[in-house]
């Protein structure tokens, strides 16, 4: 029996569960936090060669014939989030030595972490569609508690609104496996896959896919159900920030990406053309909301919301470059994404404020950090050589050869807007001078050095380094994407991977 | 009966969306609980209601004789209610601290993190 797709989520459950036994010594947490997510990283690659090798690992669980167990598979577009959850649970748990204050360290912010990873990585991999439904939730109630951690003011409200949207998606999404369950008798999504053909009443079918599209797309905050996410990804401490900002909302695309071309691929017409509007108007409302904002993580908060227009929009077209296109751009945005909160972290730790009026001078005093802020930033935006452009220029592509003429230019406009917001981060932030109320520049100065001040550049720098492989190593990645994209459009090696000879 | 119980369904859904749109915090959760019941009930009947006929199999028999009832939306209705459970379990605490923070129970007085 192959272990291989189960270990992504063993070893961070592990790690919770080691780290709750350690209770008492934050030491020991911090050690598992960065050895589980190390281990993390190194069995998700592990899994990310044997799933290319093979194109297809399924674990049965019980070793009960699929439909009859709940079964875990990897493809190579599950493979390639989970080695992206691993980067940046090593990126953020390296962050969190030195950012998470010491409170939230004694409150279980670890374990937390550990749980939330877990979760993430089940949603990856599982191939049951109610098993997917419990991922979520087990991700949710660490997302909750991570969220809270602390009880600030803003915290409270942010949440109230997060929990509520959150949950009353998941209601959505349990109605509709139900539905869906009583129309086919299964849950394994392969076997709905070749099940949901010959439903008696396809329209019936159409309108359970809606319930899903809008339950995922609450989860994936896209237009118009994003509200809970400006509302609440500023709140937390900036390494919770960090780490939602990089990989929730992407489950909630990953789920639309699985959903809507194995299972629901019966009226493209229809509920693609709605993904594609949706996505559109995602990418539109999202760069005009940051446009409006003054606060660092508000700004880049609303940029998550336009990003995911693009991948859904790769969705949406449903032509194998468009795929490719929307697989290239999840994995350029989560690294970049996550990258952007970090930094805004370090001026936060640097000055006291996330406001652009308070901020001011880094530049002056720390131009490496401005490099390093400057990469991700032009990467968001979409300049050449960085990983951005490529994403962008796959997904335009492949929108004006759908003869989406329009969609392309809304992309191509928001990426000019995308370069306005960096451009006003990096004037506000970096360029101009220190505002004078500003008194407190010992940190900035470095007359006053933090013990664990490496921690909060390694993973920063670290990123940036994946973001400048992506771009200027672009073929090998293509590829992999590539891939990842063909698997997707030829749902049938799916079915039979996972049902093996038995696929009608 | 399952006619009676798409329209109690119905009757749930309403309510509980009702109840969130209320600008009391206890009654968004009061609907959030209302919410997590209607779903639970919508799988029950819409995997269909067998009356009197539980997935046993006999003594000294090795399968079901007949049709029986799927005992697999009741297994999902199960793990639902436990996730439900601890979730607004959380929730509950959370309006608690909420109003202690904040000051109030009223939903248009929380709009400080909104734009």
């Amino acid at each position: 029996m192959n272990l291989a797709p189960v270990l992504p989520i063993l070893i961070p459950l592990v790690a919770g569960a080691l780290s709750l036994a350690f209770w008492r010594s934050i030491r020991m947490q911090r050690v598992i936090a960065v050895a589980a997510t190390g281990l993390l990283l190194a069995a998700s690659i592990w899994l990310m060669r044997l799933t290319v090798e093979h194109g297809f690992l399924v674990m049965e669980m019980g070793s009960w014939p699929a439909p009859f167990s709940i079964v875990f598979v990897s493809d190579v577009l599950g493979a390639i989030m989970i080695v992206l959850t691993g980067i940046i649970g090593l990126a953020i748990a390296i962050y969190s030595l030195a950012s998470t204050p010491e409170g939230h360290e004694k409150f279980g912010y670890y374990p937390l972490m550990h749980l939330l990873l877990a979760g993430v990585a089940g949603a990856f991999l599982t191939g049951d569609i109610f098993n997917l439904f419990v991922w979520f939730e087990v991700m949710l109630l660490a997302s909750f508690a991570l969220l809270t951690l602390g009880g600030e003011r803003a915290q409270m409200e942010g949440a109230i609104k997060y929990v509520t949207l959150n949950l009353f998606s998941s209601a959505i999404f349990l109605s509709a496996v139900g539905l869906l369950y009583g129309m086919v008798g299964t849950l394994n999504m392969a076997d709905i896959a070749q099940k949901v053909n010959s439903v008696e009443d396809p329209g019936m079918v159409t309108v359970v896919s809606l319930m899903f599209m809008v339950s995922f797309g609450i989860k994936a905050a896209a237009f118009p159900l994003f509200f809970w996410l400006p509302a609440s990804y500023h709140t937390p401490q900036v390494a919770v920030s960090a780490l939602f900002a990089g990989l929730l909302t992407k489950v909630g695309v990953y789920a639309l990406y699985r959903v809507f071309t194995l299972i629901f691929t019966q009226d493209v017409g229809y509920t693609h053309t709605i993904l594609l509007w949706a996505a559109a108007l995602t990418m539109l409302t999202g760069v005009l909301g940051a446009a409006a904002q003054f606060e660092f993580r508000r700004i880049l908060s609303f940029h998550i919301i336009s990003q995911i227009g693009y991948m859904i929009l790769g969705l949406a077209l449903f032509t194998p470059l468009a795929l490719i296109g929307g697989v290239f751009y999840i994995m350029h945005h989560i690294i970049v994404k996550t990258n952007l909160f970090l930094v805004s972290g370090i001026t936060y730790r640097l000055l006291g404020s996330y406001e652009l009026k308070d901020l001011g001078g880094v530049y002056r005093q720390r131009p490496y950090l401005a490099l390093l802020f400057l990469i991700p930033a032009l990467s968001l935006a979409g300049i050449p050589p960085l990983s951005g452009f490529f994403a962008k220029f796959i997904v335009v592509k492949a929108s004006l050869e759908a003869t989406e003429y329009l969609v392309a230019g809304i992309a191509l406009l928001v990426g000019l807007l995308t370069l306005y917001s960096m451009t006003k981060i990096w004037a506000e932030v970096f360029w101009k001078k220190l505002p004078d109320h500003v008194t407190d520049v010992r940190r900035l100065n470095g007359e006053v050095r933090d013990k664990q001040g490496w921690a909060y550049y390694v993973p920063v720098a670290g990123l940036a380094i994946c973001t400048l492989i992506i771009g200027l190593y672009g073929q090998p990645i293509y590829m992999l994407a590539e891939t990842a994209a063909d698997q997707l459009m030829n749902p049938r090696l799916y079915i039979e991977a996972v049902l093996g000879g038995q696929s009608q | 009966m399952a006619t009676l119980m798409a329209y109690v369904i119905g009757l749930l859904f309403t309510a509980s969306i009702y109840m969130m749109l209320r600008r009391s915090i206890v009654k968004l959760v009061i609907g959030l609980i209302i919410l997590s019941n209607a779903a639970n009930l919508l799988i029950f009947v819409v995997a269909g209601l067998t009356r009197g006929a539980p997935p046993l199999i006999p003594e000294g028999a090795d399968q079901i004789a007949g049709a029986v009832a799927d005992p697999l939306p009741q297994a999902l209705i199960l793990t639902a209610i436990v996730i439900a459970f601890s979730v607004l379990a959380f929730a509950v605490v959370l309006i608690r601290r909420a109003y202690e923070v904040v000051g109030t129970d009223d939903l248009d007085k929380m709009k400080d993190t909104d734009t």
